[in-house]
């Protein structure tokens, strides 16, 4: 089955439901608009899986392409050009499946002004696809900006009780990387504009790769490009509104946060900050590496040490995404694949322990830990999908988390760049997500009931059962069979790399090492 | 000059300066008109909807190729009818919502609107002027009738204050300006913008020339409230009727910097200014942006932010480069819109205090929920001013970064960028106000209890503006409609 302008559906399919949403009135109807489609989007989503082809070469252009080349004035070459390849392909995926579980997952959550909550969040939805879409960076950067507007808002109105603190302080770290990008992508497009585009300033990505970047400004693009990455990943220490904004965000919010938001991070080092500034990203390596691994032991620590269930899977998100990190500054095919598989797997799992903490919270209205124990008796079906998301969530070889670190740390070792001390290091982060989580579990779910309310919490329901089967089901999928996921993004990996490696050879290598 | 033909010629020209003429002479019939029927209804009404169809009139003309009139008195063509467009736009914008607001607040006077007609045939004049004398008879024109604009409150307290301080002001950079003509003058012996430039080729800079120069750029650097010459926008802002405000916020600055890009471009084309205004330029962007911040009373704010978006347009300007002129007009349109919505909004919302006007952020809490129409839009302007994107603030913002990093001043995009980081802040506790924080119980104002119901035709004023900043930014293929107005780099052209 083919459906014309297939990516552009996906994107802005969402987009219309919010635009629907507006026009109605009940509560019912709004809810059930935005599951609709969202579950049409991901539907559409699956006709986009079924319609790439793994075997086609994404070098010269991406598959399933849309473009309007006249979105700018033909004076620049400034494009709507959206398209699929490995690399976008399963972070679309993750996005659309997420789409309608959020939605679920508010159903009962969000108490007032639905209308705007399901129409933010179906334009949030919208942003986040159109960023893994984007084959031209101005484009990119209009999405990647057009999610911080919803953000704001559904942090700020139906969040937490310092709601407005998180949301000011989201947009504002966020801005001003993002700003910062604004500045090195104008002056990217007019360079490379004029090395390879006949003086036409250009922000197409396939140009732009080709275009090598003088040595004397690669580092100051690098860091304006990473520092708006990096601030979104978030990479220790900018990471200090993450905290905030998920602990305070509803649910959904949340959910939307760790799940997808964060990948857009780690999707721009990947996709834009190697290949676009080689000979920089490979200078600023082990700094990069550093700080990773920095996040991955302090963001555990940290975990280890909150009482509150939502913050401390709040720091895991800066410890797990250390690994993303360090996989990409890694520069080995391993890494790098292993990076990419653990954007997919931690938006999974991470997403599943942020809902059920909501579910927790719905219930009790608490987030604390020492609220809760031993509620394993009382909520069975919540503990095992807690525990089984937990495991996943810990590395647990045969979940999905195992495999992504597992690959990242292999090329690490292997890795020139990231000394070996460093990775070790980076182990002992599995090993301490192992002993936050489980302590996590141990508190909340085992030993005896202290808390009388307790002994009567309502189970899952069959809503919120559904919504969780599919993220658990995931778990065991990419845990035992990844091959299928890996061998969609390998070709990816394997061109940037390749690209990488051929710009740092035109420059030669004494310039930098 | 031959004169036996001037009454033929100046007939013929007349055509090409239609909006002028028809402005002109509405704004005369007005005075009559309220001289016999008092305060009639009909007047902002018709007002508005000839300055709408001559709007619409000269966007038929945005190809129109290049030229003067009235002996190279005047420019025509595609720049000027984009201008004019823009000025004519905002000043309809702006009629449609003072007739409500001023019936309001009981200041419902026909010489408003005469006086509103009579400073954009100055603005027209400003903004297409090729000779120093008519930007000189427009700036002026358009400025006393702004003065008197400005005091138009005159029971409020601020009222009297914005006037005299505007006034005083603004004769003191009238000082300038002519002072700034008289040496060029001197200096090139004509007032023609392209025939100073085709004087100064090939000779040696002299500084009477310099000081002439200057002190011409002062004066304009007033009328566009930069800083160090800001220090009046606040207060004359605060003090004028709010939809007033957001006329002279939007149509004078576009008139003032139109004239300023005719001069750069015309008359001082080689870019011995572009490190000049590109420090201004800076200075303008922080120090509007950091001020802004402080402020309680939303109109001052709105002030402070107007001065930072001065300096946003400087940067385009101090790229010195047809593409930086292109932008900046296309910004001028955006911040026009964008201001004149944000202003709307505010003005609308004075409407509900009992005692007196408030214009306090606190005074808003919750506002969005009772009147989600005007939380809305203002979602809208705010975001467009902080410049995301997809709304036309982002796409303005490009228009005036992009020429100036490939002008290589990047420092100076930079500098702009972090100023408008720093702006996110206010302009989002304007929705932090309206949408996030509880509505005090104490309701002074009566928001909750008086549910007036907004005007339908401010409401569509403010919906369009929203629409227009929407498509806009979602479609930035219309920056191709400035793109071209300015023939070649900034070079000396034959008169």
């Amino acid at each position: 089955m083919t459906i014309p302008n297939i990516t552009s559906v996906v994107i802005f399919l969402p987009l219309v439901g919010a635009l629907l949403t507006l026009l109605l009135r009940s509560a019912n109807a709004i809810r059930m608009t935005a599951l609709v489609t969202t579950v049409l989007t991901f539907l559409a989503s699956i006709v986009l899986y079924v319609g790439f082809d793994p075997a086609v070469d994404t070098r010269a252009t991406p598959q399933l392409v849309d473009m309007f080349a006249t979105w700018f004035p033909e004076s620049v070459d400034v494009k709507y050009f959206v398209g699929i390849d490995g690399l976008s392909l399963l972070l679309v995926m993750l996005t659309t499946l997420l789409g309608p579980i959020v939605v679920l997952s508010s159903w009962t959550y969000i108490k007032h002004s639905f209308k705007g909550y399901y129409a933010l969040l179906l334009v949030l939805q919208t942003g986040v696809t159109g960023v893994f879409c984007s084959f031209d960076v101005i484009l990119f950067y209009v999405f990647f900006e057009l999610t911080l507007i919803p953000m704001y808002f559904i942090i700020g109105i139906w969040g937490g009780e310092n709601r407005v603190y998180a949301a000011v302080k989201f947009v504002l770290y966020t801005l001003v990387g993002s700003l910062l990008l604004l500045v090195a992508i104008l002056y990217l497009g007019f360079a490379a504009g004029e090395a390879v585009n006949g003086g036409v300033f250009t922000t197409d990505w396939y140009k732009l790769i080709e275009y090598n970047v003088p040595l004397g400004v690669q580092s100051w693009l690098f860091l304006f490009f990473a520092l708006a990455f990096a601030i979104k990943v978030p990479l220790f220490p900018l990471h200090t509104w993450l905290p905030d904004a998920h602990v305070q965000a509803p649910t959904g919010g949340s959910v939307i946060l760790a799940g997808v938001l964060l990948k857009m991070g780690t999707y721009g080092l990947v996709r834009f900050c190697l290949p676009f500034f080689p000979d920089a990203s490979l200078k600023y390596a082990p700094v990069f590496a550093l700080l990773a691994v920095i996040g991955i032991v302090y963001g555990a620590l940290v975990s280890r040490a909150q009482s509150d269930a939502k913050s401390l899977i709040a720091y895991s998100s800066v410890s797990h995404l250390g690994f993303v990190v360090l996989g990409i500054f890694a520069f080995t095919a391993e890494a790098m694949q292993g990076a990419v598989i653990q954007m997919i797997n931690h938006g999974i799992s991470t997403g599943a322990l942020f809902l059920i903490v909501g579910m927790m919270y719905e219930r009790r209205h608490t987030r604390l830990m020492s609220d809760y124990g031993g509620i394993a008796k009382s909520v069975p079906v919540l503990a095992f999908f807690m525990v089984f998301s937990v495991l996943a969530s810990a590395g647990l070889p045969g979940l999905n988390g195992f495999v992504g670190e597992f690959l990242i740390l292999i090329g690490a070792f292997k890795s020139t760049v990231v000394s070996n001390w460093l990775v070790v290091f980076a182990t002992t982060g599995v090993i301490l997500a192992a002993v936050y989580l489980l302590w996590m579990l141990y508190r909340v779910f085992f030993g005896p009931i202290v808390h009388e309310e307790n002994r009567h919490m309502a189970d899952l329901n069959p809503r919120e059962v559904t919504l969780l089967i599919p993220l658990a089901v995931l778990m065991v999928v990419l845990g035992f069979y990844p091959r299928p996921f890996l061998d969609k993004t390998a070709p990816v990996t394997d061109h940037i790399l390749e690209v990488v490696n051929s710009k740092l050879a035109d420059v030669g290598p004494s310039d930098v090492r | 000059m031959d004169l036996s033909t001037a009454y033929s010629t100046i007939l013929a020209d007349i055509g090409a300066s239609t909006s002028l003429v028809v402005v002109t002479i509405l704004g005369l019939g007005l005075v009559l008109w309220d001289a016999f029927k008092p305060r009639h209804s009909a007047i902002p009404w018709v007002t508005a909807a000839v300055l709408l169809l001559l709007a619409i009139f000269e966007l038929t003309k945005l190809s129109e190729p290049d030229g003067t009139v009235f002996y190279g008195m005047i420019r025509t063509g595609s720049l000027a009818a984009f201008v004019r467009f823009v000025v004519l736009l905002s000043t309809a914008l702006s009629v449609v919502l003072s007739a409500t607001y001023l019936e309001r607040i009981k200041l419902n006077l026909g010489e408003v609107y005469s006086l509103m007609l009579f400073a954009t045939a100055g603005m027209l004049v400003l903004a297409t002027a090729n000779n120093l004398v008519t930007v000189f008879v427009g700036l002026e024109t358009m400025s006393i009738c702004l003065y008197v604009l400005a005091g138009l409150m005159r029971t409020d307290s601020g009222g009297p204050e914005s006037a005299i301080k505007y006034f005083i002001l603004g004769a003191f950079s009238t000082g300038f300006f002519l002072y700034g003509i008289a040496l060029l003058y001197g200096a090139t012996g004509t007032m023609y913008l392209d025939q100073i430039a085709a004087a100064l080729s090939g000779t040696e800079r002299t500084t009477m020339f310099w000081s002439g120069a200057g002190l011409l750029l002062v004066g304009f650097l007033f009328k566009i409230s930069a800083v160090p010459f800001h220090m009046w926008t606040p207060d004359v802002y605060q003090g004028t009727p709010t939809t007033l405000t957001g006329y002279m916020a939007t149509a004078s600055k576009t008139a003032a910097f139109a004239s300023l890009i005719l001069v750069l471009y015309y008359a001082l084309p080689d870019q011995n200014w572009s490190q000049a205004i590109a420090l201004i330029a800076a200075v303008t962007m922080v120090l509007g942006n950091l001020v802004a911040l402080a402020q309680d009373n939303v109109k001052r704010m709105l002030a402070f932010s107007s001065v930072a978006h001065a300096g946003y347009v400087l940067v385009a300007l101090a790229a010195g480069t047809t593409d930086g002129y292109s932008g900046a007009l296309y910004y001028l349109l955006v911040y026009s819109i964008m201001n004149i919505g944000a202003f709307g909004v505010i003005a609308l919302l004075e409407w509900d205090d009992a005692g007196g006007r408030k214009q306090t952020l606190d005074s808003l809490a919750g506002v969005g929920y009772k009147r989600p129409l005007l939380g809305v839009t203002m979602g809208f302007f705010m975001f467009s001013l902080t410049g995301f994107p997809p709304l036309g603030g982002f796409i303005g913002k490009y228009a005036v970064f992009a020429p100036a990093i490939s002008a290589g001043l990047t420092w100076l995009v930079v500098v702009g960028v972090l100023a408008s980081a720093v702006s996110a802040y206010y302009y989002l506790r304007v929705l932090y106000v309206f949408w996030m924080k509880p509505a005090q119980e104490d309701d002074v104002h009566g928001l909750g209890t008086s549910r007036f119901s907004v005007p339908t035709s401010a409401a569509a004023v403010l919906v369009v503006c929203a629409v227009l900043l929407l498509v806009l930014g979602v479609y930035p293929g219309l920056l191709d409609v400035t793109t071209n107005f300015l023939p070649g780099q900034g070079v000396a052209l034959a008169p």
